[in-house]
């Protein structure tokens, strides 16, 4: 190996943050399978989520949720030129390993699939791979990147089409990071245990008032103005699950979020690209659901 | 005070602003074809080339942008916004569009997928090193003799331009925008500067 290699460093802290800096202001589309990562692509997603059923199906279907079929992301790889995301199950490493190896851009260790470790998330510093997790609070956040997350996305509550769990976990990280930025320093330590979360990290967001890594939102973003309220909300980019794939018109839908996320402050822009896009995914009250996915993740 | 506009359609907008905030010039979004008024460059971020694209179609800014392009004013881009200056891009979509005001040819992903993304030292000559962050990076492989390299690096396979200027159009495949460091947009901010005078 030559010395302009030797001094080069795959897998850095700034090199995985840094893909996800790139992804900001961007949607990332859950796809099921290539048709839907070109529709994905040519709509202006910056990036797909290669898995086998969106979250709504998921739902549906019951049983046990893995890691998809490594056939279905190599030919989505093949398809599109943005970044291939895909989801480990909480904690398995093993399914993370492979998708390492299949070369994904990124993995999402996701409450939507089963968990295969009730106690344990992956040691995500073992990998060259960029992680995102989700998180409810600002503690569950801190604990992910702990364990060495690039990227934080709320979890809201996947395959419902109702936004209310995302902007909860929006607003309670936003309000949560608040109280720290506020707080005398000797205070730090007592919330540190409250959010039961590494000291440095909390000393971290009470310095600088934002986490260490990009916050995207994710779970139950379903129209145009979903994506406007949570970036107005303080999220950086958003992840569309089922939104898109379950509308009337996918298609319009897709652009009409892309379209939407990067105009999020111009509601004139976002009343247009709303205006005749025909039906959004059904949806579900979550109140009444029997499982809830945030849940998933300690 | 330098007025110096950051297209925000999507990407690592909010790091440009900072570096250019160190620098003390004053960085203003560019959303729509209005935000380009008064401006006296532009630097278009790092991000995803084809959203970046598809959004300065729908957005209108297109074509105001390369007549300005065209008509000499300075622009800077990163990764991404290297791709969207480009003469010719390898391994795009079919229907991938440039700017074509740098006479290079870039490929996509040049430097592999994610997990071949990188760091290391770049040396500009007579200027400094500084810490060249390369994420998904296109790669210059072709570049023409009115093209003046400012950086390259060897990833183990001969030197490629890593910094090219031709005229008022500056182009880099990693992104100074990610570090601290301001030499580089330093160095398209004295060439803004000289080109006003």
């Amino acid at each position: 190996m030559n010395s302009a290699l030797t001094s080069s460093i795959v897998g850095s802290a700034l090199v995985k943050r840094g893909l996800a800096d790139m992804l900001r202001g961007g949607v990332i589309m859950d796809v099921v399978n290539p048709e839907q990562a070109r529709i994905a692509e040519d709509a202006g997603a910056v990036a797909v989520m290669a898995l086998e059923r969106v979250p709504s199906d998921i739902r549906r279907d019951g049983g046990v949720a893995r890691m998809s079929d490594p056939q279905m992301i190599q030919d989505i790889q093949t398809t599109v030129t943005i970044p291939v995301m895909a989801k480990a199950r909480i904690g398995h490493f093993a399914e993370a390993q492979i998708l390492q190896a299949l070369d994904v851009d990124y993995i999402d260790e996701s409450e939507v699939l089963t968990p295969a470790d009730e106690e344990n998330h992956i040691d995500k510093w073992d990998f060259t791979v960029p992680f995102v997790c989700g998180a409810t609070n600002l503690g569950e956040a801190l604990r992910r990147i702990a364990e060495g997350a690039c990227l934080i996305r709320s979890k809201g509550e996947a395959g419902t089409g109702n936004v209310v769990e995302a902007v909860r976990h929006l607003r309670t990280i936003n309000a949560q990071m608040r109280r720290l930025a506020s707080a005398d320093v000797s205070e730090l330590f007592a919330l540190a245990k409250d959010l039961q979360a590494p000291i440095a990290l909390v000393q971290e967001v009470a310095a600088t008032g934002k986490l260490p890594v990009p916050l995207f939102c994710a779970g139950g973003i379903s129209t145009p103005a979903d994506a406007s309220l949570v970036l107005q909300l303080g999220a950086e980019a958003v992840f569309v699950g089922s939104g898109i794939f379950k509308s009337e018109d996918p298609e319009r839908m897709a652009k009409a979020i892309v379209e939407a996320t990067t105009h999020f402050e111009d509601a004139g822009i976002v009343a247009k690209v709303s205006t005749g896009l025909g039906a959004a995914m059904r949806g579900a009250e979550t109140a009444t659901l029997e499982q809830r996915l945030a849940d998933r993740g300690w | 005070m330098r007025r110096v506009g950051v297209l925000a359609l999507q990407g690592d907008v909010r790091e440009h602003f900072a570096t250019l905030e160190n620098l003390g010039a004053t960085p203003e979004k560019v959303r729509r074809v209005t935000d380009l008024d008064g401006l006296d460059g532009l630097i278009i971020p790092g991000g995803e080339s084809t959203t970046i694209s598809h959004l300065l179609v729908t957005s209108g800014l297109r074509e105001p942008l390369q007549d300005l392009i065209s008509g000499g004013f300075p622009v800077f881009g990163t990764c991404a916004g290297l791709i969207m200056l480009a003469d010719e891009v390898l391994d795009g979509r079919s229907d991938q569009w440039s700017f074509g005001a740098l006479n290079v040819s870039v490929r996509r992903n040049g430097y592999g997928r994610q997990i071949a993304s990188f760091e290391t030292p770049i040396v500009l000559e007579g200027r400094g090193t500084v810490l060249g962050v390369f994420i998904r990076a296109p790669r210059i492989l072709r570049w023409g003799n009115d093209v003046e390299v400012i950086a390259s690096h060897d990833h183990g396979d001969g030197e490629h331009p890593v910094l090219v200027r031709q005229d008022s159009v500056w182009g880099c495949s990693f992104h100074p925008e990610l570090t601290s460091d301001v030499l580089v947009h330093g160095l398209f901010l004295d060439a803004l500067q000289e080109a006003l005078r």
